[in-house]
């Protein structure tokens, strides 16, 4: 399916049938168990410039589990980065050492300039090193979305058909942008719960509506407790606001509890890309339909499923 | 006609010689000759440069125009100008006649001639060659290659 040495750096490269190849590979590791022969002797370089606990601990557990070895680090500090290296230096000098690399970054674009690079390596005659995009930014996080994906397909059996809410701050959030390019591809109802200050930005509407995907924008929780499927939480960000009086206008609205979570459909779910602050009480962590801590654990089979395409260990 | 001078020329004033050999840039929009003139680096060299500003024209109103002497543009150039002015004519001057006449178009991709406006974009962070591609011409609107930021007229910049 063309996955060999692909840069994973933005979901819109992505095709349908390219994402469910994905979810069933990974459905597949999930079921058989990892195969921890199949990346043996392969190396993955983590970049990570910003912090991140889920993206670098599954990709990590992922190469292992497959039995890559992995040469990390985690923040700049100790590398040269703090000695002013630019990333461009940065990539050519780690593509040496490893076969993949998957980056975080803070400047949005960071991850297609990394792919360029390694293509360009190329041409004096190296290996293409394949970049992982693992965050750029406010830009995207592919991988997110495909694990977002494939928890909506594990919990529900399937994506076409389904009611989901995206709940919190639709403006800057990536997760919700991401998933909602990725979820134009099927055939869903996507209800965008904010405060108007904080709803879905212009362009991600003219999108859908350029695709005829139906939507609904709501400012209350209540709107759609009770018939989503998929409630997906995001983090009200204290620092996007410009002054503190606007955020705590919106930061109490925008939170479910184990009550507020009882009125939903036995079979719904309820997701977070995490970190969570204070959206989802504690209290609601003991409902069966809370499924962030799982969805998170979805990472793991997603991310060793595009490591071996993308590594050529498995078509 | 008489040269590269026009009649309309004559009517806007410009009896200025007309140039032997060179470029005349017409169908600026008023306010950007200068704008152009600069970017050219037209005021850095030693052959006469006629700048014309806010003349009357009948398609646009008002415009702009630039005749330089011995100096013809480079495809960096034009694509440079259709930023400035998408609706430019860029009239090349042999041995006083018009020798060719060519429209200015956006190009598909602009490679290192546009700035990303995304502030936190890698392109302008670090040393990295600005790669954006037209999406509309009117208005016009860019995507940027790294960032998939969309750069709307009014707000492009160009490289320096």
């Amino acid at each position: 399916m063309g996955f060999v040495n692909r840069d994973i750096v933005s979901i819109k490269d992505f095709k349908k049938e390219e994402l469910e190849h994905i979810f069933k590979t990974a459905e597949k590791m999930e079921k058989d168990g990892y195969d921890s022969t199949l990346l043996r002797g392969r190396k993955v370089g983590l970049l990570f410039y910003e912090p991140s606990t889920r993206t670098r601990m599954s990709f990590d557990a992922a190469a292992h589990a497959l039995g890559a070895e992995t040469i990390w680090f985690a923040g700049v500090e100790g590398t040269s980065v703090m000695k002013g290296e630019t990333l461009k230096d940065t990539i050519e000098t780690v593509a040496n050492y490893v076969d993949l690399i998957v980056m975080r970054h803070p400047f949005d674009g960071s991850a297609r300039w990394a792919a360029d690079v390694t293509t360009n390596r190329t041409k004096r005659g190296h290996k293409k090193v394949p970049i992982i995009n693992g965050g750029d930014g406010k830009n995207e996080h592919p991988t997110q979305t495909m694990l977002d994906l494939y928890s909506i397909r594990k919990t529900q059996g399937r994506i076409d058909g389904l009611e989901i809410a995206m709940v919190g701050d639709l403006k800057y959030g990536r997760t919700v942008h991401s998933l909602s390019y990725a979820l134009s591809m099927y055939d869903c109802k996507l209800k965008y719960v904010a405060p108007d200050s904080l709803q879905i930005p212009e362009h991600i509407e003219t999108f859908l509506n350029r695709n005829h995907i139906q939507f609904t924008k709501h400012s209350k929780i209540e709107d759609i407790i009770s018939s989503a499927d998929i409630i997906y939480m995001t983090r009200i960000q204290k620092e996007r606001f410009p002054d503190e009086n606007e955020y705590n206008k919106v930061k109490g609205i925008f939170k479910i509890n184990r009550a507020l979570l009882s009125r939903a459909k036995p079979t719904a779910r309820l997701m977070h890309p995490l970190p969570r602050v204070d959206e989802i009480s504690v209290d609601a962590d003991e409902d069966l339909r809370a499924y962030y801590f799982e969805q998170a654990g979805n990472g793991v089979p997603v991310r060793a499923a595009l490591l071996s395409l993308v590594m050529g260990a498995i078509e | 006609m008489a040269g590269n001078t026009t009649s309309k020329d004559a009517k806007n004033g410009l009896m200025v010689r007309p140039i032997k050999d060179g470029t005349v840039i017409d169908h600026i929009p008023p306010g950007k000759g200068i704008k152009i003139a600069e970017m050219l680096n037209l005021f850095r060299q030693d052959s006469v440069v006629i700048i014309g500003q806010n003349l009357e024209s009948t398609k646009y109103g008002r415009k702009d125009l630039i005749k330089v002497e011995n100096r013809f543009l480079r495809s960096d150039e034009y694509n440079k100008i259709s930023l400035i002015a998408p609706n430019a004519t860029i009239n090349i001057i042999k041995d006083y006649e018009i020798h060719e006449k060519k429209k200015v178009t956006v190009p598909d991709v602009l490679e290192d001639v546009a700035v990303c406006t995304n502030a936190n974009c890698i392109s302008n962070k670090e040393p990295v060659p600005s790669r954006l591609y037209t999406v509309s011409r009117d208005p016009l609107v860019l995507v940027c290659h790294y960032c998939n930021f969309e750069c709307k007229e009014g707000l492009i910049r160009l490289k320096a």
